[in-house]
């Protein structure tokens, strides 16, 4: 479709008398939720707007486990989109070293990236050999409890501040038939874990064993901690009372038949658009009201090498779209709705809710690699499957799970 | 078969004649050359993407197959992996019983649709309905049918049956039988066409004859038909157990694998460490694995079938 689109534009290209024409550039994501939807809209409507170009949609559904597979073989496969969202991490890594991402050295070179980007390590992943293949776009923290208003004036408690007196609470909300904690089914219970590391095995822990891969920190009290919640989490977890997707979680959440939920800062898109005012409806406590620091990764724009023969107009779209994407006023608008923070905070944020100036004042503090950002896709699936495992089957103790865990971190590249 | 076999066989009778080549290359030439399509598609995509896949388990690959060679590592942890082992087991025990089940009942079926019965096509579109649904779809309706809090049970306690319950496909011990339903609701109409074909193939005077001899009905169909009927029986078998093997759409749609990992299936594993987890080493190796227990089955049969002295019913 892709290449029909391209030869189409440079038969219309060529056939057409002086004027340059408006090019179709084809944009892939996986935000597919009404928020995340708002979201990217955003950008279209910039980029439509600035350079006349139009923005062609391609939403996938499936989020990084469907659609990533989907985009990351279109580019092998020699069929690549003009643009592609990714997660920030080594994901891309394989295709960057096999040269069919381009390089955004020469297009961002005047615009001193290095000088707004809020942490460094958001860079480091798109580097390779001195080039620069990818822009973050903004930064994703799953550290987050989302709690409802609603479900605690029920059983008459206020809203806990932090993780523990949450977990304290679990027994009088069961009593009143409220669910204690809302999960959807799949995808959403893998990041769990990261949150309870970070949140209560503290930075250091997070540090050892993402980036340094150290089996040995695994078998240490601090991440038993982090395996004894899990296993207590597990028990107020039943798979009959699993919700479709994240979304429905949110709506649990606003109605008050579920009390929290751990989930990353996008679910506050959906909350948003259902109408939830955050401090009335919900409330949020990042790095699970314990921490001082959230672990980041969040989403990089990527632009695959088109073919050759490619009208040159499409590969200044390209360019255009790459200094769009990270230009204070996309940011701004694009930021706002999603619900995550942006790349570069020397824009005016005071229109940002009250929980996403905390995430603002915890991002002084630097971020921590969160493990999509740290590890290869492959330990991700492992220690996804082990989790989903650990999850459902109570015959695995916790030590079962944190040995486990440690074998995979030693295997981990 | 038998028609191509005949002058194979009198080729390898002639080698030293004079001509050989001439007749393995020229004799009956438009059919040689309409067959080399086919011919080139078994050696490429069957053969050379095998041999691809095989090759290439045995190498560290991860998103693109560029990777070293690391012997039986990869298998290694293949059977290391508790995933993977539930998924073998899952498969071995969903496929005995889907395919016992499936031409159980598909037999009965044609036989009680074969009674010279009123609006026999009626009945006929009825059961092969669902076959005409994708996996996915027929996982999707099942998926709300049996979900615990929206589907039967849901409805059944609203209606006052409060202590009702059928929440099979939340339960690890139970979710293999509710994948079970799923898959018989969608291939036993299809069996059951062809086993009604099947039935059909016999010829009345076989009937007439056994009537004579006053062997009761059920004794005819025993001892009688369901031997006559080892063509169909054999591809109604070979369709199934393929479609057993490939089991993927219907997890996806229906369980995800879950809950937990108690309905993963080896397809599964396959496309997710290749594609999602970027291992294509580890995917590969798991597919090499699938493909091994295919020839297992396969070869011994094939052997008995079409070996031997070339018997062929």
């Amino acid at each position: 479709m892709k290449k029909f689109a391209v030869v189409a534009a440079m038969a219309t290209a060529l056939l057409g008398s002086t004027s340059a024409f408006a090019v179709d550039l084809e944009v892939t994501h996986w935000w597919t939720s009404a928020g995340e939807a708002a979201a990217i809209a955003e950008f279209a409507k910039v980029f439509e707007a600035e350079t006349g170009n139009t923005w062609v949609d391609s939403a996938l559904a499936g989020s990084g486990t469907g659609a990533n597979p989907v985009i990351i073989s279109r580019i092998i496969g020699g069929d690549p989109m003009g643009a592609t969202q990714m997660n920030t991490g080594r994901d891309a890594e394989e295709l960057i070293q096999a040269g069919l991402i381009r390089d955004l050295t020469d297009v961002v070179a005047d615009m001193d990236i290095d000088s707004f980007y809020v942490d460094q390590s958001l860079l480091e992943p798109c580097r390779y050999e001195g080039g620069l293949y990818c822009l973050p776009i903004n930064i994703h923290s799953w550290d987050w409890l989302w709690l409802s208003t609603k479900a605690y004036e029920k059983i008459g408690q206020p809203v806990p501040t932090n993780w523990d007196e949450y977990v304290a609470s679990w027994p009088a909300l069961e009593e009143a038939g409220i669910l204690p904690f809302g999960l959807a089914t799949g995808w959403p219970f893998s990041g769990i874990p990261g949150v309870l590391m970070s949140g209560l095995g503290g930075s250091d822990l997070v540090l050892a064993i993402n980036r340094d891969k150290d089996a040995e920190a695994v078998r240490g009290p601090e991440f038993r901690k982090v395996a004894v919640a899990l296993d207590e989490l597990r028990k107020v977890i039943s798979p009959e009372t699993m919700v479709p997707s994240f979304g429905d979680v949110g709506t649990q959440l606003l109605e008050g038949t579920a009390a929290g939920n751990i989930h990353g800062d996008w679910l506050q898109g959906d909350l948003q658009v259902a109408g939830g005012v955050p401090g009335k409806d919900y409330e949020c406590l990042p790095a699970l009201g314990l921490g001082d620091q959230l672990t980041g990764g969040g989403d990089s724009f990527y632009f695959p090498v088109l073919p050759e023969g490619t009208d040159p107009a499409v590969i200044e779209a390209q360019n255009q779209l790459a200094r769009i994407l990270i230009s204070p006023e996309a940011q701004l608008k694009f930021n706002l709705v999603k619900g995550s923070m942006p790349i570069r905070t020397d824009i005016d944020l005071s229109a940002a809710n009250p929980c996403m100036q905390k995430a603002l004042g915890l991002l002084k503090n630097g971020l921590l690699p969160s493990g999509d950002f740290a590890l290869s896709s492959d330990t991700q699936q492992q220690t996804q499957d082990l989790n989903t495992e650990f999850l459902a089957d109570d015959s695995i103790t916790v030590d079962d799970y944190i040995e486990r865990y440690a074998s995979i971190i030693e295997s981990a590249d | 078969m038998a028609d191509t076999a005949a002058p194979m066989e009198a080729g390898i009778e002639t080698v030293d004649r004079p001509g050989l080549l001439q007749r393995l290359f020229f004799h009956n030439l438009p059919a040689k050359i309409a067959a080399l399509p086919m011919v080139a598609t078994v050696l490429v995509v069957f053969v050379g993407c095998t041999i691809w896949t095989v090759y290439y388990s045995f190498t560290n690959s991860k998103l693109l197959p560029t990777g070293k060679f690391v012997g039986f590592d990869q298998y290694e942890r293949l059977f290391a992996t508790s995933r993977w082992n539930v998924s073998v087991w899952n498969l071995v025990l969903y496929g005995s019983m889907s395919l016992v089940f499936t031409l159980v009942i598909g037999f009965l079926l044609a036989v009680l649709i074969d009674q010279k019965i009123r609006f026999e096509s009626a009945f006929r579109t009825i059961m092969l309905y669902p076959f005409a649904l994708s996996f996915i779809v027929t996982g999707l309706v099942w998926q709300w049918i049996m979900n615990p809090t929206l589907g039967l049970q849901g409805t059944l306690r609203n209606l006052g049956w409060t202590n009702f319950s059928f929440d099979w496909i939340a339960n690890p011990r139970m979710v293999l039988f509710a994948m079970l339903i799923a898959g018989l609701w969608h291939g036993t109409g299809f069996c059951m066409v062809l086993m009604l074909a099947g039935l059909r193939g016999v010829d009345d005077e076989v009937w007439k004859a056994a009537r004579v001899d006053g062997i009761p009905t059920w004794r005819t169909y025993i001892s009688i038909v369901i031997p006559m009927m080892r063509g169909v029986l054999i591809t109604a078998i070979v369709i199934l157990g393929s479609g057993v093997v490939r089991l993927y759409d219907l997890v996806v749609a229906l369980t995800n694998g879950g809950p937990g990992i108690s309905s993963e299936v080896p397809a599964k594993y396959v496309f997710n460490y290749m594609f999602s987890g970027g291992n294509i080493g580890q995917g590969l190796a798991a597919a090499t694995m699938m493909l091994l227990t295919v020839l297992i089955i396969m070869v011994p049969w094939a052997y008995l079938e079409f070996g031997g002295k070339g018997k062929r019913t």
